[in-house]
């Protein structure tokens, strides 16, 4: 079977974002970018499920500038087969990227598509699920364990109150929780060997997807700063203050 | 302007969280109904219809919905909501799972876990792990909404007076079925809505030491939360865990133990009241944001801690 992963290019996740003095966004200029730690997870379960001779082939798809081709190399680094990218201006909203992602679907027909379960950017976690509509396909989020079945999947979720397990008939989407799998590193070899991979590049017009945004973004602030307390002493001072001063106890 | 909130509920009882998306609808103002879908969850349906606020109850009963599964009651809402101006979820695992597949079939964009109304179309949310607050205007016809429960206060229970009407309406796709399910069992107060939570996190060395905060958590009527280094370790399962990926807490009272404060942690409980931290690391990022901090070893701190409450 054929698994396509869709990764995206984000802010390192160590990095503390500072908002732009205008208000207008975060400053990205000069920040370390990343591949999403989800879609990491993401590949790695792809990579995974190919050496465990479920699959024959990972392709890797990202949308944006050319800059998400180093992402698109890394994960081609972690083990996947070829990549794609759709070519954009500026990052989509999850809609767009979703519709951009059934044209890949429709071209690639994957018999599973693996998606993180959210990008820590826009903290959205909504473009898996829109796939899944947009596709009919039936959906498994936050997923923290896949299990193949003959023209099945089975996904353990993480819910609220613990784990839940569904059954889906292929091709689904499946997205990832953190607790799926470790990722592995990319080793120098396959960093070397991931340059002659193939990585084709198309556009969301050749897709037949016309990208829209109907969320206008009016201003980014910092939220309200906590500052840094009082150390106390020992656990009398503490209980004293939370029973006298904070009043919480 | 006619507002859907779908609720959440476990075919018994109320989420709490309902109540909370309900005061986000009504700042948004409007008349406001309720969706419940659910199999066997009539009362639950009677008991929504009580809030205050709800001018409507719409009861969807059948087997299909029973354990929410994204694919039918995405079917549905989007089938039934489409009247409407806004369709409102709670943000838990349930609401983030279907309400992407409802915008999507709606043809709209989302706004996800919203911490407030500045207008009928305009919102704030945290991006960034909570580093950054976003102010958003949706342009579309129909907003689809995801509300962050602890940054709102309920509606009251009680003094609504709505209507419960059944609609018969059935989606049952074939492509996804429920097998099953393993809840953790817990006689605390869930995590999301207690005063007080307490957590430990990887500085608690191993599971069978967070016994020790435990006990405290039991003596303040607390829930115990983690972080993700106690999750990833194993200490306890996840649905005990705080942060940008796990559950989201604003307590009157949070207190971190043995948490060294990861921005993906404070994400997840910078909004508390009054915010402890033990830790035996002075130098931890989580001291930053502690109204009252503590140096020292929690092995020592926690039993003492539990004979002085």
């Amino acid at each position: 079977m054929k698994i396509l992963v869709a990764v995206k290019r984000v802010i390192d996740y160590n990095v503390k974002v500072r908002v732009k003095p205008d208000q207008s966004d975060v400053d990205l200029a000069n920040v370390k970018m990343a591949l999403n730690p989800f879609c990491e997870i993401a590949v790695e379960e792809a990579v995974r499920l190919k050496e465990a001779g479920t699959a024959d082939e990972v392709v890797v798809v990202s949308i944006g500038p050319k800059a998400v081709q180093e992402q698109l190399r890394t994960a081609l680094a972690l083990g996947a087969d070829r990549a794609i990218q759709v070519e954009t201006d500026n990052m989509p909203d999850s809609l767009s990227a979703a519709k951009i992602l059934k044209g890949v679907v429709e071209k690639e027909e994957p018999d599973m598509v693996i998606l993180g379960k959210q990008s820590i950017d826009s903290d959205n976690n909504q473009t898996g699920q829109m796939l899944g509509a947009l596709t009919g396909m039936p959906q498994g989020t936050f997923a923290s364990k896949v299990e193949m079945n003959d023209g099945f999947v089975n996904v353990i979720r993480e819910i609220d109150g613990g784990l839940q397990t569904v059954k889906l008939s292929l091709p689904a989407v499946v997205t990832t929780d953190l607790r799926l799998n470790e990722p592995r590193y990319a080793s120098l070899p396959n960093i070397m060997k991931a340059k002659r991979k193939p990585l084709e590049t198309t556009t969301p017009d050749e897709l037949g997807v016309e990208v829209k945004r109907t969320i206008k973004l009016l201003k980014v602030e910092t939220p309200a700063e906590r500052s840094a307390g009082v150390k106390v002493a020992d656990v009398d001072e503490l209980v004293d203050k939370l029973k006298n001063e904070a009043k919480v106890l | 302007m006619s507002i859907l909130v779908v609720a959440e509920h476990d075919n018994n009882a109320v989420d709490p969280s309902t109540l909370k998306t309900l005061a986000a609808a009504q700042q948004i103002g409007g008349d406001i109904e309720v969706l419940v879908a659910g199999k066997g969850c009539s009362t639950v349906a009677e008991n929504i219809a009580k809030a205050d606020g709800v001018k409507k109850v719409v009861l969807a009963d059948n087997d299909a919905y029973e354990h929410l599964l994204a694919e039918n009651i995405a079917d549905l809402v989007a089938d039934f909501g489409k009247g409407y101006s806004h369709i409102l979820a709670p943000a838990t695992t349930t609401g983030k799972n279907f309400m992407p597949r409802v915008a999507a079939l709606l043809d709209v964009a989302q706004v996800s876990d919203i911490i407030s109304v500045e207008s009928d179309d305009t919102f704030k949310r945290p991006i960034y792990a909570g580093n950054a607050i976003a102010t958003v205007q949706s342009e579309d016809e129909i907003k689809v909404i995801t509300v962050r429960a602890t940054a709102f206060d309920g509606v009251a229970e009680e003094g609504g007076s709505g209507d419960v009407e059944s609609i018969d309406a059935v989606f049952n796709n074939e492509k996804s079925e429920f097998v099953g399910e393993q809840l953790a069992e817990s006689e605390r107060p869930d995590l999301t809505a207690a005063e007080i939570v307490i957590s430990g996190g990887r500085g608690m060395q191993n599971g069978e030491n967070f016994h020790l905060l435990e006990d405290v958590a039991d003596k303040l009527g607390a829930a115990v939360g983690a972080s993700r280094a106690a999750v990833d370790a194993g200490f306890v399962p996840n649905d005990m865990q705080v942060g940008q990926t796990g559950k989201i807490v604003a307590p009157q009272l949070y207190v971190a133990v043995g948490i060294s404060g990861a921005i993906q942690h404070l994400a997840g409980m910078k909004d508390s009241k009054v915010i402890v931290a033990i830790n035996k690391d002075e130098e931890a990022p989580i001291f930053q944001v502690a109204d009252y901090g503590l140096v020292a070893d929690l092995f020592e701190v926690l039993p003492e801690l539990n004979s002085k409450l």
